[in-house]
């Protein structure tokens, strides 16, 4: 039997924190169950880049005056809260990025053409999202390296035997997701970067749907490089982290060049600044640290771990609800997984539900997800994804099913 | 034959007696369910529409200067959506589909509704429709 879900924190005052959520959207209440794309942004975020904007809007390190000073201290205390956010060494291994995407990228570039040949290996596994296959696969083509992937079962779940037959001396790196944007699944990758350890193999991790989800400490993961995306953890669009350990980022050459990552230039020759500004080009996106900052001091406030208790509740009630409806089948049924919900329904088309579904004000994903080997892997076109935050609650997973139902009468018509 | 005016207000109407979203999509599957039947050896790479989150097959052919199209979707309201196209661009000259405003889709809502996203295709089908046009114009007049 299903448990009743247990508030551990007042989701409607929760809800208060979240403007968006208050909206009526073609005359219904919006019921935003796409959280795994981008998440709602509390009112503190919203409010502090607003706050940054018309107080002390900078450029910073380089101002003389009191408000670049300031501006480039919040800038330093949002690398620091992430720094601690993540469990990090130190600050100087947190990257400012425009996102996991630029995260990936960088590593791609930087770390991957200096340490990649003709012959040479790179691990992902089936489940990737297309921004941890496409760097890694133009990397291969342009080093005549391969690609290898690691199979997972039927249950979207890594399978560590055949991961472990593909580590090997040839191998210069695995990169893999913490969870699956299309599955939800949570990987094993404690294990997964102990494993390449043994061999000396990097790992790096996309955590683009992890930290918003769960306790996340770099440093006890072992991992080499770990990403995260701003806005999918309530924070503002537009920049990420990329977490690299120094002993790796300390030779890797700079990705971009330009302002801010330099020592000194001259037309001769030009030093590199240090870590972690070695790797930040150009002027960075000060708003968005900030507000960045205020999104993960939000969720401590919170606790991940209430996040995390409630979330778990809202899944296994979300997907109790979803188990009655007829002809669905649900993919992506790995043991431990994060609140995202991958479905088909008998015969009818993901796009149509979804589309339908907007009408009754409810948002949410339909298609591949950027995952399309996966779906080549499920032989699905696509899939209908509900991805719930801790915002959500289980009147709107009622009604999100209530829906859902009604839709599939119609469709079936 | 209707003028593609003609077919555009007609569409027009029949939409504007319809209230809410509910029932436009359901009348724009009931449209897609009218098309003629599609060629299952036409389903192919080739034949379709890029930029579409679903699958649209998109051909056709060519009588008395004029093109007709035929189309299939492994969405329903996509079928519905380019049946309505077909209703309007079938059976005309290429210069008339190279010429059509469509102005009925903004009018019925299609464009707010959907067009902006890639999830549709709309505007991809339109383009495909059109690309059609150029070419069998470009073809005459060498």
């Amino acid at each position: 039997m299903l448990t009743e879900i247990r508030h551990k924190f007042n989701v409607s005052e929760i809800r208060k924190d979240f403007p968006i959520l208050n909206r009526i959207v073609s005359g219904k209440p919006l019921i935003y169950l796409d959280n795994a794309a981008t998440t709602q942004k509390p009112e503190c975020v919203i409010n502090v880049i607003s706050h940054y904007y018309r107080n002390f809007n900078s450029n910073i390190h380089r101002g003389v005056y009191s408000i670049s000073a300031k501006a480039s201290e919040e800038f330093d205390y949002a690398r620091k809260t992430v720094r601690n956010f993540i469990g990090a060494k130190s600050e100087s291994e947190i990257i400012f990025t425009r996102g996991t995407t630029e995260a990936i990228n960088l590593v791609a570039y930087s770390y991957g053409r200096t340490n990649v040949s003709e012959g040479d290996e790179i691990l992902i596994s089936a489940m990737e999202h297309h921004a941890n296959i496409v760097p890694w696969q133009v990397l291969c083509e342009e080093k005549k390296a391969r690609l290898k992937i690691i199979p997972i079962t039927d249950k979207g779940e890594i399978i560590l035997e055949e991961y472990e037959k593909l580590l090997n001396e040839k191998v210069k790196l695995v990169a893999v997701c913490h969870v699956s944007n299309t599955l939800g699944t949570v990987n094993p990758v404690k294990q997964m970067i102990s494993l390449a350890h043994r061999q000396e193999i990097p790992v790096l991790v996309d955590g683009a749907q992890a930290v918003q989800h769960m306790k996340v400490d770099v440093d006890d993961l072992d991992a080499d490089f770990y990403c995260f995306s701003s806005h999918k953890v309530y924070g503002p669009m537009g920049i990420g982290v990329l977490y690299g350990k120094s002993s790796c980022l300390e030779f890797m050459p700079p990705y971009q060049t330009g302002g801010d990552m330099i020592s000194s230039v001259s037309f001769e020759k030009t030093t590199y600044n240090e870590l972690p500004m070695k790797f930040e080009a150009g002027t960075p996106n000060v708003e968005g640290a900030i507000g960045l900052k205020e999104a993960l001091d939000y969720v401590n406030r919170i606790g991940i771990e209430n996040i995390a208790g409630y979330e778990k509740e809202l899944l296994e009630y979300a997907s109790y609800k979803l188990s009655a409806v007829e002809g669905i089948k649900i993919i992506g049924t790995a043991a431990e997984k994060t609140s995202v919900i991958s479905f088909v329904v008998n015969k009818l088309n993901a796009l149509d539900i979804g589309l339908m579904l907007d009408t009754y004000g409810v948002c949410v994903r339909t298609g591949h997800h950027c995952t399309e080997p996966l779906m080549k892997r499920f032989q699905i076109p696509g899939t209908v994804r509900v991805s719930i935050s801790f915002y959500n609650t289980k009147e709107e997973i009622d009604y999100f099913a209530d829906s859902l139902n009604k839709v599939i009468e119609r469709l079936r018509k | 034959m209707k003028s593609i005016e003609e077919a555009e207000r007609e569409i027009t109407e029949e939409f504007s007696c319809l209230n809410d979203w509910q029932d436009r999509y359901e009348y724009i599957i009931e449209l897609g369910k009218k098309l003629s039947e599609f060629p299952e050896d036409k389903k192919t790479d080739d034949n379709k529409v890029k930029g579409c989150q679903s699958s649209v097959w998109l051909v056709t052919e060519q009588k008395d200067g004029k093109i007709y199209f035929l189309a299939d979707s492994d969405s329903a309201i996509v079928k519905g959506l380019v049946a309505i196209l077909i209703r309007v661009l079938s059976g005309r000259t290429p210069d008339e589909i190279i010429d059509s405003k469509l102005e009925f889709i903004d009018k019925i809502g299609l464009r707010q509704h959907l067009a902006q996203t890639r999830a549709n295709g709309l505007a991809a089908m339109i383009k495909q429709i059109k690309m059609y046009a150029l070419a069998y114009k470009l073809k005459q007049t060498c």
